[in-house]
């Protein structure tokens, strides 16, 4: 009897998910990037990006090899030590056509790069922009980072006496319009983010809690894995229908909240303990302050706004990249030169 | 309305024969008093009058209210740096007023105003007191415009001495305040009363007199920063991104001006450019990187603390081979220095920038025509080589007012580099042997032997395209790489691309007459050098010259100095950084012949600044 042997699974593209992986890690074994790395090529491959499309973009640090390690045919840069937002913010506006994400640390964002960080956000740069939070500098074998909770402590038992930059509270107070944090063990809440991040027009950030296996996941961190895990609270389960998807009959009205992306996509956030509303931005702040109050560690879609204007739009770009506009279109004839001249004679 | 003249009828100057068009003027008001357009409208009106002439702002890095002075240098031989002292010099500062007076050359014509407590005390120089309040009170009805007019009146007093045609006052005035002529016409009711004032109370004759030439027709005024703005416009520059800081900040300024009126698309409306004021240099480095990076065509324009801060993203660019146009238009340094004066303290930091061996294009323009011309180029060699190139101006030229002729349309196309296309790797699949189909492209290739590689763009809809780019080592293939061989074939290769590049930059100004001094200079040295060339050559020292334009020195620079016997380089700058970079590079038995002029107290350089050393060294 003849037997077929079934295909690989494809995406609406045709390509599998092996299409959207990159280069063997070099991180430490069960280092909680891979796992964000995975989620990322398992959300490109949902959704069903061209990988050419794609510019994967990082700093310095564990975190920023980690562009080198998912979606291969995609172009990546791994630039200088906290000035990634700079290099993303310059390439979308030479090729608005290009989606950017860009994965960064806790060093490389809340230390080095927290100014460009923050003028980032405030100009609503479109790209998805990761951070892989472990609370300690991993290259450098194990110091704090500016993340690390307040007497949280390191391998060799000193505490930690300064007080943690909250990146989402941060975000969410300059307005940064979509903003999330998740766990790299959490991979369904993570790839509905990224997923979601993907149809979002705007800076999307995603603080994820990633544990460090060799210097910080021990009984005095509070961003180990068994810490993340007790100290998770959902503010939703979320779940992501994609444009192209049939959308309808997945949504339960009672016991969800919708949120459009402004592709059409839907973002639903399925209740759980208490009613949030991830579009109040005063309640997001509120929410996010009384759980760091108790030394919670919420989790989800925690503030967007798909109304405000990234910042590509906001300057009101011709519509094709500016990087391959024809001479034609660049350059003013000898006619503009030789008004300029005579208003100088 | 008493006329104070010095007695004696101020060392016999009314006895003197009279000057045609070879004297300088100079202005000192308070920042910020809106001296600006009187000075222009005296440097537009002269210009109109077909004399050749500068204009100098010396400012203070201040707002509002600390000493400035406008120099305005009319010479009939077309004469345009600055010269140390000034033949008529116009009083309005209090603070500086005592010291101004003491500074003057004997034999000069000092206007200032008499409504200031201050008694004249120099024998050798004219004195004239000027009555600016009682002059204006007349003119102007309006108390709260006075203020607004009262430096106009100086133009009429000067006008009156020294022949500055009213008419072309008018026209200048027209010109200033385009569009607003009630300002014109109130202007110009002042600089009237300033000419009528002198008319009746000055009974004498100045030894110092403008008369209408015809060495200005057809030609235009501009600062080097907006004409190296004009020629990011014309070349085709689609992302700006930049930090203010002085003396910078005019040349993006006039560039957003120049995008926002010239380059929106006729059909849409929409920009064909994007524009980022950065929250630092860092960031604007990096925006003009990531944007290049994608295919941009992207500058920036700094100063020496700026290009300080984009060091580091300098030598990512280089070791990844990005393109990007830095613009230096250089203050002094160290540090802050003196943020509003002048130098070329920042060549070595240039060519060098950033950790790790690194070496940069630079270019040095040194006229408006230039700073246009080379501000174009800048991106095309920029492309070509992927590779950061600095256009290093100074305050000097940047920021004062030149005389030049009309720019000329550039015409050959945009050189936008080697960039490979999906189309350009459908074809190399097609035509490579079976086996190689997957090896049509590698990033970092020496694809020539020249050291140049070719490169794709992200977003480029071919599956060979994509490539990783990183500021660690990595391979011709662009893959992460620590082996010494893998490293020091990269060093390797961009050293060959530099040396390529010496093929390509621009060649130097050169004048070779055969005589024993020669002179090496860059830059806005070159105003200074051609009038001390002309001086020294009055005094039986003829001299032949080179201006480099371009770092790496071209071949031609290490011939000239082969066959010179003396070299006289000429720095604006403590150090000596010219004369340093050239005993680096030439034929080590030439050193010797290298001596060594320099100027660095942040004033532009004069004549005889060079003409003086030389001699002296000439003797020994």
């Amino acid at each position: 009897m003849a037997t077929t042997t079934p295909g690989p699974q494809t995406n609406r593209l045709g390509l599998t998910l092996n299409d959207y992986k990159g280069a063997p890690s070099t991180l430490c074994a069960g280092c909680g990037h891979d796992a964000i790395t995975g989620q990322i090529v398992r959300a490109f491959y949902e959704m069903g990006v061209e990988p050419h499309r794609v510019a994967k973009l990082s700093g310095i640090g564990c975190s920023s090899k980690t562009p080198a390690y998912f979606l291969n045919k995609a172009h990546g840069f791994n630039s200088v030590h906290g000035r990634m937002p700079a290099v993303a913010t310059g390439t979308m506006l030479a090729n608005r056509q290009l989606l950017a994400i860009g994965v960064s640390g806790d060093g490389d964002t809340a230390s080095i790069g927290m100014g460009q960080f923050i003028h980032l956000l405030r100009r609503n740069v479109p790209m998805i922009y990761v951070v892989e939070n472990n609370g300690v500098y991993g290259l450098t074998k194990g110091q704090f980072s500016a993340t690390a909770d307040l007497g949280s402590t390191l391998k060799s038992g000193v505490a930690n006496d300064l007080p943690p930059v909250d990146l989402c509270a941060l975000a969410v107070q300059l307005g940064c319009s979509f903003v999330a944090r998740s766990f790299s063990g959490d991979p369904k809440q993570l790839v509905a983010l990224l997923e979601a991040a993907m149809a979002h027009r705007g800076t999307a950030l995603l603080d994820v809690i990633s544990p460090c296996v060799t210097f910080n996941n021990h009984e005095g961190s509070t961003k180990s894995y068994t810490a993340a895990k007790e100290l998770d609270i959902p503010l939703h389960t979320l779940g992501f229908i994609p444009a192209f998807s049939q959308i309808e009959a997945e949504i339960d009205p009672g016991e969800t909240r919708v949120v459009e992306m402004h592709d059409g996509s839907k973002l639903t956030l399925k209740k759980l303990a208490r009613d949030y509303d991830p579009t109040d931005r005063a309640a997001a702040m509120a929410t996010l302050m009384e759980s760091n109050g108790k030394g919670e560690f919420l989790t989800g879609l925690i503030y967007v706004n798909e109304q405000q204007p990234d910042f590509i739009s906001s300057l009101n770009l011709v519509d094709e990249p500016l990087a391959t506009l024809p001479s034609s279109k660049v350059r003013p004839g000898k006619a503009v030169l030789d008004q300029v001249m005579e208003s100088l004679k | 309305m008493a006329v104070t003249l010095s007695a004696t009828g101020a060392g016999g100057l009314l006895d003197r024969e009279t000057v045609i068009n070879d004297f300088s003027i100079q202005v000192a008001t308070v920042n910020g008093s809106g001296s600006q357009s009187a000075n222009l409208v005296l440097l537009r009106s002269i210009f109109r009058m077909g004399i050749p002439v500068s204009g100098k702002n010396l400012f203070p890095s201040n707002i509002a209210g600390l000493p400035t002075w406008f120099t305005i240098r009319a010479n009939k031989h077309g004469y345009v740096a600055r010269k140390a002292q000034n033949e008529l010099f116009v009083a309005m500062n209090p603070e500086t007023i005592a010291e101004d007076e003491a500074q003057l050359m004997p034999g000069a014509v000092f206007i200032y105003n008499s409504d200031l407590k201050f008694t004249p005390s120099r024998e050798d120089v004219l004195a004239v007191g000027v009555p600016f309040g009682a002059i204006v009170a007349q003119t102007c009805q309006e108390v709260k415009l006075r203020k607004l007019v009262t430096n106009m009146v100086y133009v009429g007093v000067l006008a009156q001495l020294i022949g500055i045609d009213l008419n072309e006052i008018e026209a200048a005035l027209a010109k200033q305040f385009k569009g607003k002529e009630k300002a014109a016409t109130l202007n110009f009711s002042a600089v009237q009363a300033g000419f009528d004032w002198a008319a009746t109370n000055l009974d004498f004759k100045v030894p110092y007199r403008l008369e209408r030439m015809d060495a200005t027709a057809g030609k235009i005024i501009i600062e080097g920063n907006r004409a190296a703005a004009l020629g990011c416009l014309f070349a085709g520059t689609t992302v700006v991104a930049w930090y203010p800081i002085t003396p910078s900040t005019s040349l993006c300024e006039n560039l957003i001006g120049y995008l926002e009126k010239h380059r929106l698309d006729p059909e849409t409306g929409k920009a064909t450019f994007g524009v980022v004021q950065a929250e630092d240099e860092l960031a604007a480095a990096g925006i003009v990187f990531g944007a290049s990076w994608a295919g941009a065509r992207a500058m920036t324009a700094t100063s020496g603390p700026g290009i300080s801060l984009m060091n580091e993203f300098v030598g990512l660019a280089y070791f990844t081979e990005i393109p990007g146009v830095i613009f230096d238009v250089q203050r002094v340094g160290p540090s802050t220095g003196l943020p509003t004066r002048t130098q070329q303290g920042d060549l070595m930091a240039l060519y060098h920038a950033s950790h790790g061996d690194t070496k940069h294009l630079v270019l040095i323009p040194a006229t408006p025509q230039e700073a246009y011309e080379l501000a174009y180029q800048a991106f095309d060699l920029s492309e070509r080589f992927q590779t950061p190139v600095f256009v290093m101006l100074d305050l000097d030229l940047g920021m004062n007012s030149w005389m030049a002729d009309p720019f000329p349309y550039l015409d050959q196309p945009l050189d936008r580099g080697p960039v490979v296309t999906a189309e350009d790797l459908t074809r190399r699949v097609e035509q490579a042997p079976e086996g190689a189909k997957h090896d049509v492209f590698g990033r970092y290739r020496d694809v020539k032997g020249d050291g140049i590689p070719e490169r794709t763009l992200p977003g480029t809809p071919h599956p060979l395209a994509a490539y990783f780019t990183r500021g660690s080592g990595h391979t011709s293939e662009a893959k992460y790489s620590e082996k010494p061989a893998d490293y020091t074939w990269l060093v390797d290769r961009l050293a060959r691309k530099h040396e390529t590049a010496r093929k390509y930059v621009p060649t130097p100004v050169e004048d070779w007459q055969g005589a024993e001094v020669s002179i090496v200079a860059y830059g806005t040295s070159e105003y200074a050098v051609q009038e001390a060339r002309d001086l020294l050559a009055a005094q039986g020292i003829s001299t032949n010259y080179l201006r480099v334009k371009a770092l790496p020195f071209t071949p031609s620079v290490k011939e000239f100095v082969k066959k010179s016997r003396r070299v006289y380089v000429i720095d604006q700058n403590r150090d000596g950084q010219m004369a340093s970079l050239l005993k680096l590079e030439i034929d080590p038995a030439d050193a010797p012949k290298i001596r060594s002029i320099r100027h660095y107290d942040g004033m532009p350089i004069d004549a005889m600044s060079i003409v003086e050393p030389v001699l002296e060294m000439e003797k020994h």
